[in-house]
C-alpha cells in the first residue's frame, strides 16, 4: 500500500500563551525565541494512522511539507516514526498561500510522486487551523474523501473508516485511492527509537520547487487568492484572580469549597 | 451572472429544524436585510414534511427543498452533489453551515468544488458597510488569536459559524415564502463512499462536553492515581473530569477525555483546573467556562491568568479537603 502523508510543521502549541505574540500590522504569529517549531498535531496523528497500515499491509509512506526548508525536521520525525520517504515543497512563490493555493501545490506534488493508494492530512493544522485543504485538494485530485478518521482499515481495494461524529462514530466504505483525514482520536503517535532515529538522521530530503513540481505561478498569485486574512488580534482575556487562602491549606481548601458552593 | 443573497444549508433533527440551523436563519437574515437581498434555505433529506414551511416561520424567504431516498442520512458524496448543483443554479452570494458533523465535513468540499473562499468556525458576522463583503472572524492558534477573514472575489463567500455563538430567528408564522422543490436527481455513480453504519457511544456518568462542572487534571497530577481523586470529586459535584494532553499521553486518562485544541471544547459553569499550568493548547478548551478555579503549587502558573478563583498549594494538601467539605455541603 503506497500512502502519501501531508504535513504541516507548525508553532509548538503547548507554550504558555505569554510566549505568543502577534504582529497586528503583517497579520504574522512572531515565532517565540527559542521554541522549535512542532509537527502539527494532527498530521502526527495521520502519521501513525499511515504507519499502523504499513505494520499490517507493507507498502511505502511518502511524507510530504511545504514551509520553509526548515520543514525537513517535521519529515525526519515522520521518517522516525515509519516513513520511508519524504520532501519539502518550498519556494517563494508559496509564501502566504490561502487553502486553495496550499491545496493546489500540494496536488502537484501527489501528481509527481504518483502510484498512490491513499493520501492522508491532518483534519486541520494547530496553528491556523482553516480545515479545508484536504477537502480541496481531494476535489483537486478527483478522489474520494472521508474526514475526521479515528480508525482506518484497509481491505483489498477499499479502505474501512471510522469517522468521528460528536455522539460516537460512523464506518465508512471507500474505494482507493481515497483521501482521508485524520482526527486525534485515533490513538497516541508511536515514539521514535533507536535505527529508527538513525535512518531519519541520515536522510537527505530533497526540496521541490514550483518548477520541479510543475506548479504554475499564474494559480499562486495574491491575485488568485480565495480568502484574504485583513486582521489578527489576541483577546483579552486576563481575569482578576482572587486566592483563596487560610491559615492552613485545609482552611483554604474549605474556604474554597464554600465560596464555589455559594456560587450556584 | 451575478451572485446574489443568502444561502442557509440547514440540517434537519427529529423532523425539525435542527438548533443551529435556526441560529444559521437569524444571522442569515440581519446579512441579507444588510445587503437588501433575499434569504433562502436548501434542506435535505428523505422525507421532509413541513420543515419547509418551519424555515420560513424562521425568516426564509425561499426554501429549496430536495428529497431524496440517498439523502435520509448525511452523505458526504450525495450532500455535496445536490449543495454544489443548487449553488451552480441559484448563485448565492453567501453560502452559510453549521460548524458541527455535517458542516464539517460538507462545508470545505463544497467549496472546494464551487472555488469560493470558506471561514470555518465563524463566531461572528456582517457585512462591510462600504465593500458590501461578508466579514468573518474565527478562532486560530486554538482560540488564542482571531483572524478576521474575507473574500473579495471569489464566490460563493461562505462561512461556517459555531453553535451557540450567533443568537436564534425568532418564528414567526405569519411570514410568508416559496418552498421550491430541488428536481434534479442524484448521480448514483458520483456516490463513492457509502456509510455502512452508525455507532451511538454511551458514556457513564456525565459526557464531558454537556457537564456543568468539569474536574480536569494535568502533569502536575503526578500519577494515575492521584489523578483517580478527580473523579470522587467529580462525581460530587455531579461533574465530569477532563485532562490535559500530557495527562491522556502519561495514560492516567482516556484520550477522549482530553480539553483542549486537539481535544473537547468544553463550556460549563465551572471549570476546576487542578495541576495543571494551562499550556495555550489547553486554554483553548476551557476558556468558554463561566467560572476558572486553579489548583497549583506554582503561582506564576498561566493558569490563574485565566481563573477567576486560586488556590496556590500542592491538590495532596487540598484534594481531599476539599473533597469532604462539598460531600459535606452537598448532604446539606
Amino acid at each position: 500500500m503506497n500512502i502519501i502523508v501531508c504535513v504541516k510543521q507548525v508553532l509548538d502549541p503547548e507554550i504558555p500563551p505569554a510566549k505568543f505574540k502577534i504582529d497586528p500590522e503583517t497579520k504574522q504569529v512572531i515565532p517565540p525565541p527559542g521554541v522549535p517549531p512542532v509537527i502539527s498535531v494532527y498530521d502526527e496523528r495521520a502519521v501513525e494512522a499511515a504507519c499502523r497500515l504499513k505494520d499490517t499491509h507493507k507498502g511505502n509512506i511518502t511524507v510530504i511539507s511545504m514551509g520553509s526548508e526548515k520543514a525537513a525536521d517535521v519529515i525526519k520525525h515522520a521518517i522516525s516514526m515509519g516513513a520511508d520517504d519524504g520532501f519539502v515543497l518550498s519556494d517563494a512563490a508559496f509564501e502566504n498561500l490561502d487553502s486553495f493555493g496550499i491545496a493546489y501545490v500540494l496536488s502537484k506534488a501527489i501528481e509527481k510522486i504518483g502510484g498512490y493508494d491513499l493520501v492522508l492530512c491532518g483534519r486541520q493544522a494547530a496553528d491556523w487551523g482553516a480545515g479545508q485543504v484536504g477537502s480541496i485538494l481531494a476535489e483537486i485530485l478527483g478522489i474520494p474523501i472521508v474526514t475526521l478518521a479515528c480508525d482506518i482499515e484497509a481491505a483489498d481495494k477499499n479502505i474501512k473508516v471510522k469517522r468521528i461524529v460528536s455522539d460516537g462514530y460512523e464506518v465508512l466504505e471507500a474505494p482507493l485511492p481515497s483521501l482521508v483525514t485524520v482526527s486525534s482520536e485515533i490513538g497516541l503517535p508511536r515514539l521514535p527509537a533507536g535505527m529508527r532515529l538513525m535512518i531519519a538522521r541520515k536522510k537527505q530530503i530533497p526540496v521541490w520547487t514550483a518548477q520541479d513540481i510543475g506548479a504554475e505561478a499564474s494559480q499562486l498569485g495574491t491575485d488568485n487568492a480565495h480568502t484574504e486574512i485583513t486582521g489578527l488580534s489576541v483577546p483579552d482575556r486576563k481575569t482578576e484572580c482572587e486566592i483563596i487562602t487560610g491559615a492552613t491549606s485545609s482552611e483554604a481548601a474549605v474556604n474554597l469549597a464554600v465560596k464555589l458552593n455559594e456560587l450556584k | 451572472m451575478d451572485s446574489k443573497g443568502v444561502l442557509v444549508c440547514g440540517e434537519i433533527a427529529d423532523g425539525q429544524l435542527a438548533p443551529i440551523t435556526i441560529e444559521l436563519l437569524g444571522i442569515g437574515r440581519k446579512l441579507a436585510d444588510d445587503l437588501g437581498e433575499e434569504l433562502s434555505a436548501l434542506l435535505m433529506g428523505s422525507n421532509i414534511g413541513d420543515v419547509g414551511q418551519e424555515a420560513i416561520a424562521y425568516g426564509a424567504d425561499n426554501v429549496y427543498v430536495a428529497e431524496d431516498s440517498l439523502l435520509e442520512n448525511y452523505n458526504s458524496d450525495a450532500y455535496t452533489q445536490v449543495a454544489a448543483n443548487l449553488c451552480k443554479k441559484v448563485l448565492p452570494s453567501i453560502v452559510l453551515l453549521g460548524h458541527t458533523d455535517i458542516g464539517c465535513d460538507l462545508a470545505p468540499r463544497l467549496n472546494g468544488r464551487l472555488g469560493g473562499g470558506l471561514a470555518m468556525e465563524s463566531m461572528a458576522l456582517s457585512i462591510d458597510p462600504a465593500t458590501k463583503l461578508l466579514v468573518s472572524t474565527r478562532p486560530v492558534f486554538g482560540g488564542n488569536a482571531h483572524a478576521t477573514v474575507l473574500s473579495k472575489t471569489a464566490r460563493p463567500q461562505m462561512a461556517t459559524v459555531r453553535p451557540k455563538t450567533v443568537p436564534p430567528a425568532e418564528r414567526d408564522d405569519s411570514r410568508q415564502g416559496k418552498v421550491i422543490p430541488v428536481e434534479d436527481k442524484i448521480d448514483p455513480a458520483a456516490i463513492k463512499v457509502k456509510v455502512v453504519d452508525r455507532i451511538k457511544e454511551e458514556v457513564e456518568g456525565v459526557r464531558l462536553e454537556d457537564a456543568e462542572v468539569v474536574i480536569a487534571g494535568g502533569r502536575g497530577m503526578g500519577n494515575a492515581q492521584d489523578f483517580g481523586k478527580l473523579r470522587e470529586l467529580a462525581d460530587i459535584l455531579g461533574g465530569a473530569v477532563g485532562a490535559t494532553r500530557v495527562a491522556c499521553d502519561e495514560g492516567w486518562a482516556a484520550a477522549t477525555l482530553q480539553v483542549g485544541q486537539s481535544g473537547k471544547v468544553v463550556s460549563p459553569k465551572l471549570y476546576i483546573a487542578v495541576g495543571l499550568s494551562g499550556a495555550m493548547a489547553h486554554i483553548a478548551g476551557c476558556l468558554g467556562s463561566k467560572y476558572i478555579v486553579a489548583i497549583n503549587s506554582d503561582k506564576e502558573a498561566n493558569i490563574f491568568n485565566v481563573a477567576h478563583f486560586g488556590i496556590v498549594a500542592d491538590h495532596k494538601e487540598i484534594l481531599p479537603t476539599l473533597i469532604e467539605k462539598f460531600k459535606e455541603l452537598k448532604a446539606g
